[in-house]
């Protein structure tokens, strides 16, 4: 069944006229339909989908395609597209049509992708769970009472139950890896200014950056190749040549030294994803890659200096949704005060509302330097301490997460306990460097684990290749779950 | 007792680029509402802003023009707080560090020469507009402005009454013309100024608590504005009062100032870098290229005019006032090597003719060599400066230049000695009454019969040559008759 197939398979179906863009997007329509208890997808438009499918088909036929002509993919909801509504998780947008592409829905659509639906999310991506949602939580594929992981949670679970062969998310403090880690997919963060933020619903902008969701990280190079470079409506990002990864994947990584950080291994971490994490290094050494310890002890500040920077931003950020332009609106109200006070009452979720107090508070007059900038003093020390770290070793490797997905409405009410879900992410964010999380085992329930690769600034290519030859060796990448074979 | 006023001016000065400060929509003044927006103005979600550089390198001319540093590194800051004609929530403005800091400028008043110091000048965007009482009560966002760029131009408490800050601020407005950088055009809001102002006792060194006064939009609102919140602070303090530091709108209607918010009302703006924008970096190759750009400033040209064309204050401080006006001045004495006619024809036939008609010297329609070439042939003897005027008038209605025109119309003057004698003789034949008052010594009858010679050659005779013969011949009449 071409559901089971990765990506490249895909695409090398449908080069060879094995199958029809038609078929195939016929085929994961249908997934979508069969398993819409998943609650993965936002909005779908299986009309007009099935049409650009036929267009693909015909465009073939004439001899005219390109790199992933005719596959389907799925975009995170925070994504801007003029086809199908962009809500970001939130009823503040709700029926939020965009009348613009994002850059990075731009080029997917030109190198012949084809939508096949916006996925779910936390609200504007401020969570770990995707139980922030206005549209209710997805469920993880692995185990229907937990959670896929957030921000990009349905993204994650479109992949990982087959209802798409890859989908893309972004990744502010974890949340592209979290829910791959907790999906048992392949999730790369790239560098910040690797690919353009513009039409990315923004958090918070100084962390947020997009990137793939795959079964493999053959797949993920493939989706990053399309993705990647300038783009001049984004400043922030490089003017910076796009390497070819996928000819240069390789799997030559004797020789090369992975850091294993001290912190990364406490007792905070579950001892099932420890073990996991143990034998997945095992098998680098394997593989001719050397282990050595590193430490990183500022990262224990990641968290807090995180939940100051991330609200800071995001307060900002979310002032542009105020009922005057588009958007939700509060139905009554009597003057400009109460417009905004109901609009943005009603139309944010606890979670947003919550962020936005913190950042409110972090960048007040009088508390500004006690916050935010002492946060950026801590934020220039990690990424101070992850350059010296790569003066003894090549990468960093560790759990993306101290446990494997957590159950439904577990955390929902302690959000401190949520937060340090993302205690082993947040660092590569803060430092604006690469990260890619790997399936790499289950625990006794037959949740995935999933290990973090760190990787140097615009080292995407090495991250790639590490998880590559990796895959070549083991095949938790390729285990579908039981109720989605 | 005797108070002091204390006047530091905050002028907002809107840049002319082409296009917005960090989107690629047009900023045309004017348009149908929401015309000149595009998504990132309208601030519709995952849109970012792009520094223009246009934009930039007026700050950088504005900061040379001044004496200023230019700081190669300056950082954008979000200044943030909700109203609709803020689509964003905040404002992209420059907080901890502005492109330009420091520099000053020199007022002439009455006891002489006066530096003014600048504290900085930063890099912002404008808001848009709201459009009171529309259909159904409600009030509408007009977009068409919210992101053009403004150079905040903020001065230190260095005047001491309204003459010197208006006097500043004709400076600044001058200053920003000469560098082609803003238009000026204070009714369309493209020179706004906010004032802050306090008095204080005589020869006390403290300042007094100061009010910022909001909306300012002319010279002269702003003289009657000040004065105004100077009077009210001099009177609530000699009535034992307390000034409270606050924000006053002017209302130029009722010529008073009203509170808008008090210090404690006052915003919590919550300013941090925008992490959308990296440094605004100046190179030194962009920073010596935009020194190349710099024109002669207005101050050394109103020297050199004094100096080179020996005019007078006067005239100087007009022509140099601006830079368009400067420049048709400096083209017309270039043709006709006659400063002092060159102003003279400026100051008065051709101003009175551009406001007239209500238009700017560059859109004039005599342009400077023509009005060159109609000097000389006033200086040739060929026309008289009355003709000359006609001539003129010819000009600006599109019939030619100066020579085709006096060739046309035959305004040529008659230089011909025979025929000016010819009309003399006839004059002084025909008013023999007149001719002898002058010859019993009534001189003024003089102008009398001049008048008629010109009168007889259509005005076209040169009146230094019927000056020269008549009184020749008269005086001739006077030895014959003695």
């Amino acid at each position: 069944m071409p559901y089971r197939q990765n990506l490249s398979s895909i695409v090398g179906m449908l080069n060879r006229n094995d199958i029809s863009s038609v078929e195939l997007v016929q085929c994961f329509l249908d997934r979508i339909q069969k398993h819409s208890d998943l609650n993965a997808f936002i909005s779908t438009d299986p009309e007009q989908t099935l049409k650009q499918a036929q267009l693909s088909d015909e465009a073939r036929a004439r001899g005219s395609s390109s790199d992933l002509s005719g596959v389907p993919i799925a975009h995170k909801d925070i994504f801007c597209t003029t086809h199908m509504a962009t809500t970001c998780g939130s009823r503040m947008l709700k029926d939020f049509i965009s009348p613009y592409n994002a850059t990075v829905v731009e080029l997917l659509s030109k190198s012949g992708a084809i939508l096949i639906g916006k996925t779910n999310m936390d609200e504007f991506a401020m969570g770990s769970s995707t139980e922030t949602s206005w549209f209710g939580p997805t469920r993880n594929p692995w185990h229907g009472d937990h959670v896929p992981g957030g921000s990009s949670g349905g993204s994650a679970a479109a992949v990982a139950a087959r209802l798409v062969p890859a989908a893309t998310g972004t990744d502010t403090g974890g949340s592209i890896r979290q829910p791959a880690a907790f999906c048992g997919l392949t999730g790369l963060k790239p560098s910040y200014g690797r690919i353009s933020r513009y039409g990315m619903i923004a958090y918070a902008s100084s962390l947020d950056q997009g990137g793939p969701i795959t079964q493999t990280a053959e797949d993920a190079a493939r989706l990053l190749q399309v993705m990647a470079g300038f783009d001049r409506r984004d400043a922030t990002s490089l003017n910076k040549q796009v390497p070819n990864y996928l000819d240069h994947l390789c799997t030559s990584i004797a020789g090369l030294r992975i850091g294993v950080p001290s912190n990364f291994v406490d007792d905070a971490v579950n001892s099932e994803v420890l073990d996991a994490i143990h034998d997945s290094l095992a098998e680098f050494e394997k593989l001719g890659a050397k282990l050595v310890e590193v430490s990183l002890p500022s990262s224990k500040a990641a968290i807090p200096c995180y939940y100051v920077i991330a609200p800071a931003e995001a307060s900002s950020n979310l002032s542009r949704f105020d009922g005057v332009r588009y958007g939700y609106r509060t139905d009554s109200f009597n003057d400009l005060d109460e417009l905004y006070k109901k609009t943005r009452s009603e139309g944010f979720g606890l979670e947003v509302k919550r962020r936005i107090m913190i950042g409110t508070f972090a960048l007040s007059s009088g508390y500004y330097d006690a916050y935010y900038r002492k946060a950026q003093q801590i934020r220039r020390l990690i990424s101070d301490e992850f350059e010296s770290a790569f003066k003894q070793c090549d990468y960093i490797a560790g759990p993306t997460s101290p446990t494997t997905a957590f159950g439904l409405g577990e955390k929902t009410n302690d959000p401190v306990s949520m937060y340090l879900s993302d205690i082993f992410t947040i660092s590569a964010n803060l430092a604006g460097i690469p990260a890619i999380s790997i399936p790499v085992g289950f625990d006794k329930l037959g949740l995935p684990v999933g290990l973090q690769l760190i990787g140097q600034s615009f080292d995407e290519q090495g991250l790639l290749n590490l998880a590559h030859s990796y895959q070549q060796v083991t095949n938790w990448h390729e285990v579908i779950p039981t109720e989605f074979t | 007792m005797a108070w002091e006023t204390v006047i530091g001016l905050e002028v907002h000065v809107q840049l002319c680029t082409q296009s917005k400060i960090f989107s690629g929509a047009g900023t045309m003044f004017g348009a149908e509402p929401n015309t000149q927006t595009c998504e990132v103005d309208i601030a519709l979600p995952g849109v970012l802003p792009v520094m223009n550089k246009e934009a930039a390198l007026m700050a950088v001319k504005f900061g040379i023009a001044i004496g200023a540093n230019v700081n190669r590194r300056s950082i954008f800051a979000r200044k943030n707080y909700f109203y609709p004609d803020l689509p964003k929530g905040y404002q992209i403005s420059q907080y901890e560090l502005p492109i330009v800091s420091g520099g000053s400028v020199d007022i002439s008043t009455p006891n002489g020469n006066k530096t003014i110091r600048i504290t900085r000048a930063h890099l912002e965007e404008d808001a848009g507009k709201l459009l009171h009482q529309q259909a159904n009560n409600c009030s509408g966002v007009d977009l068409n402005r919210a992101g053009t760029p403004l150079l905040e131009i903020v001065s230190e408490p260095d005047m001491r009454s309204p003459s010197e800050a208006i006097a500043y601020l004709k400076k600044i407005h001058t200053l920003v013309r000469y560098l082609k950088i803003c238009d000026g055009n204070m009714q369309e809001g493209s020179f706004r100024c906010d004032a802050n102002v306090s008095v204080r006792p005589k020869r006390n060194d403290q300042f007094g608590t100061r009010c910022e006064i909001k909306n300012l939009n002319s010279f002269r609102n702003i003289e009657k504005s000040i004065n105004f919140e100077v009077k009210r602070h001099i009177d609530v303090l000699k009535a034992g009062g307390n000034i409270a530091q606050e924000t006053r709108l002017y209302d130029a209607n009722n010529d008073l100032t009203r509170s808008m918010r008090s210090k404690e009302e006052a915003h919590d703006y919550r300013y941090f870098p925008d992490p959308d924008l990296p440094p605004l970096v100046i190179s030194d190759d962009l920073f010596s290229e935009t020194q190349a750009l710099i024109p002669e400033l207005p101050d050394h040209r109103y020297k050199r005019f004094i100096s080179s064309y020996h005019l007078n204050e006067k005239d100087a401080e007009f022509l140099t006032s601006d830079r368009e006006i400067a420049d048709y001045f400096e083209q017309v004495v270039s043709i006709c090597s006659d400063s002092r006619k060159s102003a003279n024809w400026i100051t008065g036939e051709l101003l009175h003719r551009l406001n007239q008609n209500g238009l700017d010297i560059k859109n004039s329609k005599i342009a400077p060599p023509m009005l060159g070439e109609l000097i000389q042939k006033i200086n040739d003897g060929t026309i008289s400066g009355k003709i000359a005027k006609d001539v003129f008038d010819e000009m600006w209605r599109g019939e030619g230049d100066a020579n085709s025109i006096i060739e046309t119309n035959n305004l040529g003057q008659i230089s011909n000695t025979d025929i000016v004698d010819d009309a003399i003789d006839k004059v002084i034949e025909n008013h023999a009454t007149q001719v002898q008052q002058y010859l019993d010594g009534q001189s003024k009858v003089f102008g009398f019969l001049v008048g008629k010679v010109m009168q007889a050659t259509a005005g076209k005779a040169n009146p230094q040559l019927v000056n020269q013969i008549l009184k020749t011949k008269l005086t001739r009449k006077h030895e014959i008759s003695d």
